[in-house]
């Protein structure tokens, strides 16, 4: 388990990421000709949905994990990187709305990678209901993991879907950095960005885990499980 | 026979015979796809057009909505008398009980499915002849991504509390992208096109149940266990 | 036939099994007594391998049930308050799905002498919704039976029978006992399941505060022991 100056300095770490990432945003990157500043939004919503996709990939190895070893470390990870999941998913729509209102003139486009991740938000929120409704820690463990690896196989499948879908619908322009060449300073303003979020999220989880194992330890003790 | 797959075959004998002499879900289905057909005239019967385009859409939503009924019960038997514990103690590997848990949803859910369509056929005007070989394609394997996943999710929620509230929850997330398949593919068999025209829908479907198949097959011991 | 050493099982905070211990030599009949909430019926799902405890071992006939429940689950019939009966089945497709699954003869030759040897043959052929709980009991008597199993767990198999019922469950038992099973019966009745027991434990609180013979221990001596050992609820519990 991870030492708590670790922890710590993960955490200030991730502060200078983000505000390195800010500036950047702000500072270094060019203005949109056509949309102005509001497109400096996608300097959060594209961190933050790939961001989402590392939570939820951990779910999935969290829960592999629980249902091969019985180990309740494996659960907590699951449950952490779901809440945090949901968590990044939800500002990855946000800042969608945001963006696409000013833009678009609406609060909702039926855009591949808005509908995708609202799609997994249901899902990962169900993960969370579930979670909710079980009290006895070995059974909720289980059940959690089984709905987790179904909404984990599920991300590719959301993923060629809707994008055919959209293919075929709809061809408004796409949310995100313009298809290559990426002109440098939006691709470094991205990269950076991304890392502070990837850095957000890994302290985040950290701390999240510890509080799953504390409140697990005042509860009467972790069972030991076979 | 092996033990195994005469295992398989007597949950399926059991849960068709059971439904049969209950009759509880094939009658609520029934004259719930004849309420979705009324429903649908009423608000679109007028506009040849708009009901032809609709159409696909409609009979998706008439089946998922039927087989969220179907498939919320599946475990519903075994709840009486401790049946669930008796599963529990039969020695072997449980997926056969998933597995023909499954085949009997998919059995009823196909018998439903034929009557809506058939309804829809009759009373809407709607050439289903031509779209016969591409249904007979599409309905299978739609049926079978939705009843894959409802099959063990129902197990899971049968477990837990407020069961009626979380299965949808759970479910129907998941459910999107194969929806969107299953519609898409479904358009293009009612428009009289070639089957061919629906090749990637029909690939993503096959593999998408696929998927979900070897999951259940793989996690279904961890739900009955639980 | 039945080893197990301190069975722990804890339900989250809350620990209804506190190192129990017991020991069912083959031909015997060990009657699992206590107050409700004692732990009885999870004391009894535990050696069924229906529940993991959360410590402890448990042998069955040799086999370690924990690590291979189903090789077991092969040697044991339970019979629990609910009887695995399917209600909208008859008395012989019940009997006929149960030993599917477990693999045996579903004959129907098979399954019609198993009904008989319960006396249930004359309704071989109705639902089981419209028979009573004695005649469930009965039923799950005979699926446990049509394999043919070393030990029998069961839970308050008495309640609901009428004498005539009653007697036929003793004469079963004993005969089980003859050909070399063992049983363990977990009951609130003293006098009916002591016609047939050879030891008997009490369970209070999750904990096992008695163990001996079931030789004179009568309906007031009973009375005594549960008056003196009733305990606090179980621990853990606020």
């Amino acid at each position: 388990m991870a030492r708590p100056v670790a922890i710590r300095v993960l955490g200030w770490l991730a502060v200078l990421a983000l505000l390195a990432g800010l500036g950047m945003a702000f500072g270094y990157a060019p203005r949109e000709a056509i949309q102005g500043n509001v497109q400096r939004i996608m300097y959060v919503h594209v961190p933050a949905v790939l961001t989402a996709y590392l939570a939820f990939g951990l779910v999935l190895v969290g829960s592999i994990g629980y249902l091969a070893s019985s180990r309740a470390g494996w659960d907590r990870l699951a449950a952490s990187a779901a809440e945090l999941g949901v968590l990044f998913t939800g500002i990855t729509i946000a800042s969608g709305s945001i963006w696409g209102k000013p833009t678009w003139g609406t609060w909702w486009t039926w855009d591949a990678r808005l509908t995708s991740t609202a799609i997994l938000f249901l899902v990962y929120v169900g993960y969370l209901l579930l979670r909710g409704l079980v009290d006895e820690p070995e059974r909720r463990g289980r059940f959690a993991a089984v709905v987790g690896i179904v909404g984990a196989a599920n991300i590719p499948i959301v993923h060629f879907s809707v994008k055919w879908w959209r293919a075929l619908h709809q061809p408004s322009t796409i949310l995100g950095p313009e298809p290559s060449p990426i002109a440098a300073p939006i691709a470094a303003a991205l990269l950076v960005n991304w890392v502070a979020f990837t850095l957000l999220f890994a302290y985040l989880l950290a701390r999240r885990i510890e509080i799953a194992r504390l409140e697990e330890a005042a509860m009467g003790g972790v069972l030991r499980a076979r | 026979m092996t033990g195994y797959a005469r295992r398989v075959g007597i949950v399926l004998w059991k849960d068709l015979l059971v439904e049969r002499r209950s009759k509880e879900s094939l009658n609520a289905l029934f004259f719930f796809g004849l309420l979705l057909l009324f429903l649908f005239q009423f608000s679109l019967g007028s506009d040849r057009a708009r009901l032809e385009s609709a159409l696909p859409g409609m009979l998706w939503l008439g089946f998922v909505l039927a087989g969220l009924l179907g498939l919320g019960r599946s475990f519903l038997a075994e709840r009486e008398n401790d049946c669930w514990e008796g599963l529990v103690l039969t020695a072997g590997d449980k997926s056969a009980i998933y597995l023909g848990k499954l085949a009997a949803n998919v059995c009823v859910m196909g018998a439903v499915e034929l009557v809506i369509l058939l309804l829809f056929g009759l009373f809407f005007d709607v050439d289903l002849g031509r779209a016969a070989a591409g249904l007979a394609i599409i309905l299978p394997l739609g049926t079978l991504g939705l009843a894959a996943v409802g099959t063990l999710f129902a197990a899971v929620t049968a477990q837990v509390r407020a069961r009626e509230l979380l299965f949808p929850v759970l479910l129907l997330p998941v459910q999107v992208p194969v929806l969107l398949a299953t519609v898409s593919a479904t358009q293009v068999a009612l428009a009289g096109q070639p089957l061919g025209d629906a090749a990637p829908w029909l690939r993503l479907l096959a593999g998408a149940d696929l998927v979900y198949l070897v999951i259940g097959i793989l996690t279904f011991e961890f739900v009955l266990e639980g | 036939m039945i080893a197990a050493a301190g069975l722990r099982k804890a339900f989250g905070p809350v620990l209804v099994l506190d190192e129990v211990s017991l020991d069912v030599p083959a031909g015997q009949c060990l009657a699992l007594l206590g107050p409700n909430g004692a732990g009885k019926t999870t004391l009894l799902r535990v050696l069924a391998t229906v529940t993991r405890p959360s410590a402890g071992s448990l042998r069955i006939d040799g086999v370690d049930a924990l690590c291979d429940p189903d090789a077991a689950r092969l040697r044991i019939g339970m019979v629990a308050h609910g009887s695995y009966v399917y209600e909208d089945l008859t008395a012989v497709e019940n009997l006929r799905f149960w030993g599917a699954m477990a693999g045996l003869d579903t004959s129907p030759e098979r399954l019609r002498e198993r009904l008989q040897a319960v006396e249930l043959d004359t309704v071989a052929d109705d639902r089981a919704r419209t028979f009573s709980s004695g005649m469930k009991r009965r039923l799950a008597l005979a699926r446990v039976t049509l394999g043919r199993p070393r030990v029998l767990l069961l839970d308050e198999p008495f309640t609901g029978l009428d004498r005539r019922a009653q007697k036929w469950l003793d004469e079963f038992l004993l005969a089980f006992k003859a050909g070399g099973g063992a049983v363990v019966l977990a009951t609130h009745g003293f006098t009916s399941a002591l016609a047939v027991a050879d030891r008997a434990i009490i369970l209070s609180g999750g904990r096992l505060v008695l163990d001996r013979p079931a030789a004179g221990l009568g309906r007031d001596e009973l009375h005594r022991l549960y008056d003196d050992l009733i305990e606090a609820p179980p621990v853990g519990r606020p």
